[in-house]
């Protein structure tokens, strides 16, 4: 239940003016240092047993033998769930029938299709014995070649690459504009498959009571999930309950439920007793979704005063051999930079890995680093500094579209970041700086963009006689502070101070908060808030100017204003009323209305809407060791009304720090003849630890939105990688000559002889 | 995990004999041990807990000039012991580089010393490796094998050993006290770790139910303080394990080397002691030249075991540079990025 919740503010809360806008620290803070905070594997109900995953050793055949009775006779394994023997579903889970929807591998058959898949699923009274259960099965296999490199299988174009987004798409004419272009950068970069790895993993608990199912499960889309369950298992979406209140990290890998979340249904269904499924971390790096690898090839024109006269961005990628996810990594291509050509296509093969899906940034972070870096070698090839080459293509308008930007503050991003970061002292040409310690020393600039988007949200928001208020939505806190900032305008929404608010979120019973996605949770479920706040006001506000023994009786067409917990006169602040009066008065212990947040399809047909920003990065290379270290890293961005900025900032600099590990650490490392991921692991996966951003910054700049909504919100969650990657990958370069097309950059890439 | 017997000794002796029987395995903090045991990569029998053995937690740095560490002491605690960190600064700077604050405040001295390889393979069990079952063959070979080993390796097995304490106690000549079922008796660490051969399963030269009960360096050690140092490539600052290590120490006198120690670490099944570059470097006066001649003959006998041949030049870079820091002398302190190059002192890579 929300309500067992307890929010407090761990500091105090002095408020200046509305609660949008303020720092606030979140208030689940201290239940998440304090360990109170209850994720979803915590919960424990009466009767629970547990299910461990068998999964596939290889990347493609099938499943010739399992020994179902050696799992059986191991003391305290009590089931043994396997194709052939598991609960029906009512829908095959091939099947697809919307564009969000996702093949699943719920044991339908005995083939496999990727390594790490689920074979079968062992349920035991104890964790240690159904692990040792899923031991002792001992699959024998029939087994295919593995296909898991780009050059693998054969090529196609994919029907389409992201959410619906055209392969090819082409504005002017693209090499005729190369063919006469005075000067021409071609270059290919690679970008290595990469995996979620939040630091909860996948886990659900699942309790049937006959055809009514509760579960406790992270998810970035509570009513997607219910809806998604309720039709495999042909209830009906009001029979399942779904608590999510806090995720430790999604990423884009909980924003549809996953395949082994469903078994854990599937198993407590099969056993008739609750049922605790909790993923290993190896078992994370196949059915749960992964940013599959690229090969970009860019080629630029340009013209003898530095302007870009063409861009091409060509995108190898790949999909599982079962379904369509091609990541749409030259979208960055369409917007950021003037050019009269501009092409995008795609080309695909088919791999024997699980679905890639949305991971942070999809498209656009491994797009940002090709396309920055190429940027940068074009300025080099100019002769230009960097930045001054990024103004001169600077563009008003959307390149491949012509619309206008509904709002675009990169110029004051440049140059506010530029200033914090001291760029005009950077010498053009490479290795040219040296610290007092004799460490090479380069600085390198990535230019970040994010699209504004928005889904479709509903709040509903009360006010009670009391005085006090509250809003309902099933909102998502990821880690990036939903608790708080959606808090924050629910209290201005209702007119209340934070106190009075009672906020709900997080559960699937609640009003439908959309999808923590696409950087657009705040805006749409902001959006929701607000006006399911305007509504419930508009309310209470007729109900006042309608009664004449109101102070507001007749305020007409002047109207009232919320603040505090009161109805002001708006042409005559002397007369107000405070809600609880207003409502005791009509006899009502309260009030509600709802409201809803989507996007506005006139503002959308009439702006390019983007959030946009500028890093700047520091790395010093030791010149014989070539071991690097990114020493700085100042990143400005221009994201519209940042609702609190203590969050915003800790979003940024979570991106930032993602940027750097694009460019120098992250990588699965996959055995070509197996398909298995070798570093499927916390040790080795490597992503930066504290040491290796010793010194990071995010400035957000004044933006003011009038198009994306009417809060002005374009969101932050994924904008910090990108440019960060290319920052650093530049940096790199200036540092020591060497252009590493390759990510991530590694010691022996920068290793010359002797 | 398998099931398995849990035995909680109250003595050596005790441990000794219930660790006797095959499958038995000593379980010190777990920090390798339990990881291998939930992935069945280890399956034992039993496991005979030393966690609660008396008397194995001490550092006693004794009158003959010697340390004798317990070998149930913690890395952490070995590494923040004042007296041992002044007297062995390469090692405490070793021990600091390695692993997390959490693994390093429950890994023991006897357990690091017997930590396995972390080759992926060996690590994956649908894959074949001869360290994990005799005769399965080598998966790394033909793998990926960029972080695989240059010097020592067999057709066999091409796995490394991970330790970074083991580099410089090896290079100073620390020696280990084993408790067996035939009695007490001592081995150079050298020793102890074997070079896989035709045999990589069998890792070290212990026994069935030998007990490392201490670890012991000799006063000769100390005198190597003023001039010993371990460096560590590695691709993030903390937490992984070392590409290629190097721990390098003089005696200085009158302007040149008396003696000279220098062992690798990331390079081969065993911490790999240089003892012909040692000899290069002996009676020289210190400078690049005879250190470039040293970092030769440390990786004269190396060779690639796969997509890994940058190892050695890399190997031959972390030579001198180690030779180079040691020759500049131990800072006075333990540095905030413990064995990293961004961890030396201003001037220090002039030059370069």
């Amino acid at each position: 239940m929300a309500s067992e919740i307890r929010l407090v503010p761990s500091s105090g809360h002095v408020r200046h003016g509305s609660n949008i806008g303020q720092p606030l620290t979140r208030r689940d803070g201290i239940l998440k240092v304090t360990g109170a905070a209850r994720y979803a594997a915590d919960n424990s109900p009466a009767g629970l047993l547990y299910a461990v995953l068998a999964v596939s050793s290889i990347a493609r055949g099938r499943v010739t033998f399992l020994d179902v009775p050696a799992a059986k006779r191991h003391p305290s394994v009590v089931e043994v769930m396997t194709p052939a023997h598991k609960p029906p579903l009512a829908q095959d889970p091939d099947a697809k029938t919307n564009p969000f929807m996702f093949r699943l591998d719920l044991l339908q058959s005995d083939q496999v299709r990727y390594a790490h898949q689920p074979i079968a699923v062992v349920i035991a009274e104890t964790l240690e014995a159904a692990t040792e259960g899923a031991a002792l099965l001992a699959p024998h296999y029939e087994t295919l070649p593995a296909r898991v490199g780009l050059d693998d299988g054969e090529s196609f174009v994919p029907p389409a690459v992201g959410v619906g987004s055209p392969a090819v798409e082409a504005h002017g004419r693209v090499e005729p504009a190369l063919a006469r272009a005075s000067r021409r950068i071609e270059a290919t970069y690679e970008t290595p498959a990469q995996y979620h790895n939040p630091m909860e993993p996948h886990a659900i608990v699942a309790v049937w009571e006959g055809d009514t199912l509760s579960i406790d499960t992270p998810s970035q889309g509570l009513i997607m999930a219910r809806d998604r369950i309720a039709g495999l298992f042909g209830i009906a979406p009001a029979k399942i309950h779904i608590r999510s209140p806090f995720l430790g990290g999604g990423f884009g890998s909980k924003g549809l439920i996953s395949g082994p979340q469903i078994l854990g249904i599937m198993a407590a269904r099969l056993v008739g007793r609750p049922v605790k499924l909790v993923l290993r971390r190896e078992q994370m790096y196949g059915p749960v979704g992964h940013r599959a690898p690229t090969r970009q090839t860019l080629r630029l024109g340009l013209d003898g005063a530095g302007k870009l006269t063409a861009i091409d961005h060509h995108v190898k990628t790949a999909s599982s051999s079962f379904d369509d996810f091609f990541e749409p990594a030259a979208g960055v291509s369409h917007t950021l930079y003037a050019s009269p050509a501009i092409a995008t296509s795609y080309d695909a093969v088919r791999l024997d890995t699980g679905t890639p899906l949305f991971m942070r940034a999809p498209g656009e972070a491994p797009g940002s680093i090709a396309l920055e870096s190429a940027i940068d070698e074009a300025a080099a090839a100019c002769g230009m500094d960097p930045l001054a080459f990024r103004l001169k293509n600077y563009t008003e308008t959307e390149p491949m579209s012509g619309k206008p930007f509904s709002s675009k503050a990169l110029r004051e991003c440049y140059a506010q970041g530029a200033e914090r970061f001291g760029w005009s002292r950077r010498p053009r040409a490479p290795r040219q700086m040296r610290d007092e310690r004799g460490f090479l020393v380069g600085w390198g600039l990535g230019t970040a963009t994010f699209p504004a988007l928005m889904f479709e949200a509903e709040a509903r928001a009360v006010l009670r006689s009391d005085g006090s208020g509250a809003m309902e939505i099933g909102a998502h806190d990821m880690g990036q502070g939903a608790w708080t900032a959606l808090a924050q305008i629910a209290a201005d929404g209702l007119g209340l101070e934070l106190e009075r608010v009672e906020f709900r979120s997080g559960t699937s019973d609640l009003p439908d908060g959309g999808i923590a996605g696409g950087s657009a949770h705040t805006a749409t479920a902001g959006m929701a808030i607000h006006n399911a706040g305007a509504a419930v006001i508009a309310k209470l506000a007729a109900l006042a100017m309608g009664d004449e023994r109101s102070p507001l009786f007749g305020a007409g067409n002047a109207g009232v204003v919320a603040r505090g917990g009161r109805l002001f006169r708006r042409d005559d602040e002397e007369r107000s009323e405070s809600y609880a009066d207003i409502l005791v008065r009509a006899g009502l212990g309260e009030i509600d209305a709802r409201g809803k947040g989507a996007t506005d399809p006139a503002a959308q047909s009439a702006y390019a809407m983007h959030a946009h920003g500028a890093v700047f990065a520091e790395v010093k290379i030791d010149p014989d060791l070539c071991q690097m270290r990114v020493t700085r890293v100042v990143g400005a961005f221009a994201a519209g009304r940042i609702i609190n900025p203590q969050l915003v900032r800790s979003q940024l600099l979570g991106g930032m720090v993602w940027g750097v590990s694009f460019a120098l650490q992250e990588q699965a490392v996959i055995d070509a003849r197996s398909g298995r991921t070798l570093n499927a692991n916390l040790a080795e996966y490597h992503v930066p630890v504290n040491a290796d951003v010793p010194s990071l910054e995010a400035l957000t700049v004044e933006e003011h939105d009038p198009h994306v909504n009417a809060l002005g919100i374009k969101g932050v969650g994924e904008i910090g990688i990108t440019g960060s990657a290319a920052a650093v990958a530049n940096a790199v370069w200036h540092a020591t000559g060497i252009r590493v097309r390759r990510f991530p950059i590694r010691i022996e890439d920068l290793m010359i002889a002797d | 995990m398998n099931l398995f017997d849990y035995v909680r000794p109250a003595s050596v002796a005790e441990a000794i004999a219930a660790a006797s029987e095959p499958g038995a395995a000593y379980l010190a903090a777990g920090t390798n041990l339990l990881d291998l045991m939930k992935g069945g990569m280890s399956r034992p029998m039993r496991l005979v807990d030393l966690s609660r053995l008396p008397g194995l937690d001490r550092i006693d740095h004794l009158p003959d000039g010697s340390v004798r560490i317990g070998a149930l002491v913690r890395n952490a605690d070995l590494a923040h012991d004042a007296a041992f960190a002044r007297s062995y600064p390469a090692i405490a700077e070793a021990l600091l580089s390695g692993a997390s604050p959490q693994l390093r405040n429950a890994a023991t001295v006897g357990g690091n010393l017997l930590q396995r390889t972390r080759c992926a393979y060996f690590y994956d069990v649908a894959s074949a490796c001869n360290k994990r079952q005799p005769g399965a063959g080598c998966d790394a070979r033909g793998g990926e094998n960029r972080l695989h080993a240059v010097l020592g390796w067999s057709e066999a097995c091409i796995a490394t050993h991970p330790s970074d304490f083991c580099v410089p106690l090896v290079a100073l000549d620390a020696v280990v006290e084993i408790e067996g079922s035939s009695g007490r008796r001592e081995m150079a660490l050298e020793a102890l770790h074997r070079l896989p051969g035709d045999t990589p399963h069998r890792e070290s030269a212990l026994a069935p139910g030998d007990l490392i009960v201490a670890l012991r360096l000799p006063s000769e050690a100390r005198a190597f303080a003023p001039h010993a140092r371990y460096l560590k490539l590695r691709e993030r600052t903390s937490y992984a394990f070392a590409l290629v290590s190097a721990a390098a120490a003089f005696h200085i006198e009158d302007g040149a080397i008396g003696a000279a120690r220098l062992a690798l670490g990331g390079v081969a099944a065993k911490p790999w002691r240089a003892r012909a570059a040692e000899a290069v470097l002996a009676g020289a006066r210190p400078g690049d030249e005879v250190f470039r001649r040293a970092a030769e003959a440390a990786l004269a006998d190396a060779r690639p075991s796969g997509d890994n041949a940058f190892k050695i030049e890399l190997a031959r870079r972390v030579v001198r540079r180690a030779l180079a820091l040691a020759a500049a002398g131990t800072p006075a302190r333990v540095p905030a990025l413990p064995a990293s190059p961004f961890s030396s002192a201003p001037g220090a890579i002039h030059g370069v």
